[in-house]
């Protein structure tokens, strides 16, 4: 199980968190069809790292954005995104 | 290639065994194939052993990066079946199905096909309404399935936990009797002694780094062996369909997942079917060895690590345990895991790419190897011809932006939602 850094709870157990997408497939509301339909059915993938948006379901419920290897499970970075992030 | 028999063993036990061979020669690749499969998994060398079979092509080679069958074809649960409910689907998987019934007389070589039944369980009203719905729908296409009842399924399966307070309940079940398991390693054994014997060109130890180009067209492979020339490369490899196509510049829609599996120590026979309960997500069966495999859901989140997390693995055993609580005696030997190319519908690509002489088989998902020899022939039929075979057309990789996904759970195009 890997220990994500949650940026409002701190370090808590990957069992509490959800993944959800990559941030590269969230589709902006203005999209063309054509980037709409890249975004939602293809991905990236890559066998490395990658920014993915996990949420915190059982814990504060917010939303942030992992950047994980997808071998080695390594987190190198956790940052909130949502209203909390704003200044 | 001398021929496996009772005769030859009886041979061999005469002269103390020293008759055996390799299965498969260990060749130096050529500067030029006509085809180049890229994996050696079962999808591939299936795929070529069809290719040299009934298409009579002679100039093939598979590139493996590791050995062969150290993939996913080593790493599954090993249950065949054709029961799904979508035309496209379960069409795909009884042609399967049907090569499966003779694949050991066609390698010369046992794979230990046992179609000893593969049964779901229905655990409510509703979800006897969809096993109905789904029998149905392969009965009007030929398949078999049989309803079955609580007293059917008790009768099968006596160690399930039938009673009133099961966390559980089992009220039925649907059974494909034509259903069973096979040996995962000899079916890549197989198709491999099988290929090589026609001429093909097994090079393990041999991985793909890059594609050459000639404009829009693929005209070899770049290997860590050196740079391999081709007429056609055709794609098979399972969990790292993302990444090799991303050597060509492609784009995929698939995410890779780890999936996990595990064996208990060796008993009597306890277990006579398949179990699978898809309101759970838990698959049981027991080995010709007496070990009892299970599986569950895939660790979902993407992942390239050919290793799972415990908590997914708990998850699993849990299922497994309230379903046939007499597993709790036994001793976990082994867990391991394989990387699943998850596709956006469930069902898998096989066909063109952008790219011309390029070619795509994967977006397995979790359910691959029951569909080793169907894989193989469609696949096989796609590289020979250059257009898809009636059974995999379904199949293309544009179905997503053209609106024709294939979606049996109807759960959407998240592969995380499978």
């Amino acid at each position: 199980m890997m220990l994500i850094p949650c940026p409002h709870c701190g370090p808590r157990a990957q069992s509490e968190f959800i993944y959800e997408r990559t941030v590269d497939s969230v589709v902006p509301l203005d999209a063309p069809s054509q980037e709409a339909m890249t975004k939602l059915f293809t991905r990236n993938n890559p066998r490395g790292v990658d920014d993915e948006i996990w949420r915190h379901t059982y814990g504060c419920r917010a939303w942030m954005i992992l950047t994980r290897h997808r071998v080695t499970n390594e987190i190198s970075g956790c940052r909130a995104i949502g209203p909390e992030a704003l200044p | 290639m001398s021929r496996y028999s009772a005769f030859s063993l009886l041979r061999g036990a005469l002269t103390g065994h020293r008759h055996w061979q390799p299965a498969w020669r260990d060749p130096e690749p050529k500067s030029h194939y006509d085809i180049i499969i890229i994996g050696g998994g079962g999808h591939g060398l299936a795929t070529a052993y069809y290719l040299a079979k009934v298409h009579g092509l002679k100039n093939i080679a598979v590139l493996e990066k590791g050995w062969i069958g150290g993939g996913n074809t080593g790493r599954n649960t090993t249950i065949v079946r054709s029961n799904y409910r979508l035309e496209p689907l379960h069409n795909l998987f009884e042609f399967g199905l049907k090569l499966w019934h003779g694949l050991s007389d066609e390698l010369n070589y046992n794979v230990m096909f046992s179609p000893r039944g593969a049964m779901f369980l229905g655990h409510s009203d509703a979800d006897m309404v969809k096993l109905a719905e789904r029998g149905d729908a392969m009965r009007c296409d030929g398949i078999d399935a049989d309803l079955l009842t609580r007293d059917q399924v008790a009768k099968l399966e006596p160690l399930l936990d039938m009673s009133r307070d099961a966390r559980f309940p089992i009220q039925g079940g649907l059974i494909q009797r034509r259903g069973g398991t096979a040996r995962h390693d000899a079916v890549a054994w197989g198709y491999a002694r099988g290929a090589d014997s026609l001429g093909v060109d097994i090079i393990q130890k041999c991985e793909v780094t890059g594609f050459v180009r000639d404009g829009d067209f693929v005209v070899g492979v770049e290997t860590t062996r050196g740079r391999i020339g081709a007429g056609r490369v055709g794609i098979c490899v399972a969990g790292h369909s993302g990444h090799v196509a991303g050597l060509a510049g492609l784009k995929l829609p698939v995410e890779s997942q780890t999936l996990q599996a595990m064996v208990t120590e060796g008993v009597k026979p306890m277990i006579n079917s398949v179990i699978m309960s898809q309101s759970l997500h838990c698959y049981i069966s027991q080995s010709d060895k007496g070990g009892v495999v299970f599986g569950g859901d895939p660790d979902n989140w993407p992942s390239y690590a050919q290793r799972g997390h415990p908590m997914v693995m708990e998850g699993a055993v849990a299922q497994g345990l309230a379903l046939v609580p007499a597993l709790s005696r036994l001793r976990m030997v082994r867990t391991w895991s394989g990387v699943t190319d998850m596709s956006f519908d469930g069902a898998p690509i096989i066909g063109e790419t952008p790219v011309r002489n390029l070619f795509l088989n994967g977006g397995w998902c979790y359910g691959g190897f029951k569909a080793t020899p169907a894989s193989g022939w469609t696949y096989a039929h796609t590289l020979a011809t250059g257009k898809p075979h009636a059974l995999n057309a379904p199949f293309s990789l544009d179905r997503f932006e053209r609106g024709a996904t294939i979606d049996e759970t109807g759960s959407g195009p998240m592969p995380n939602s499978r």
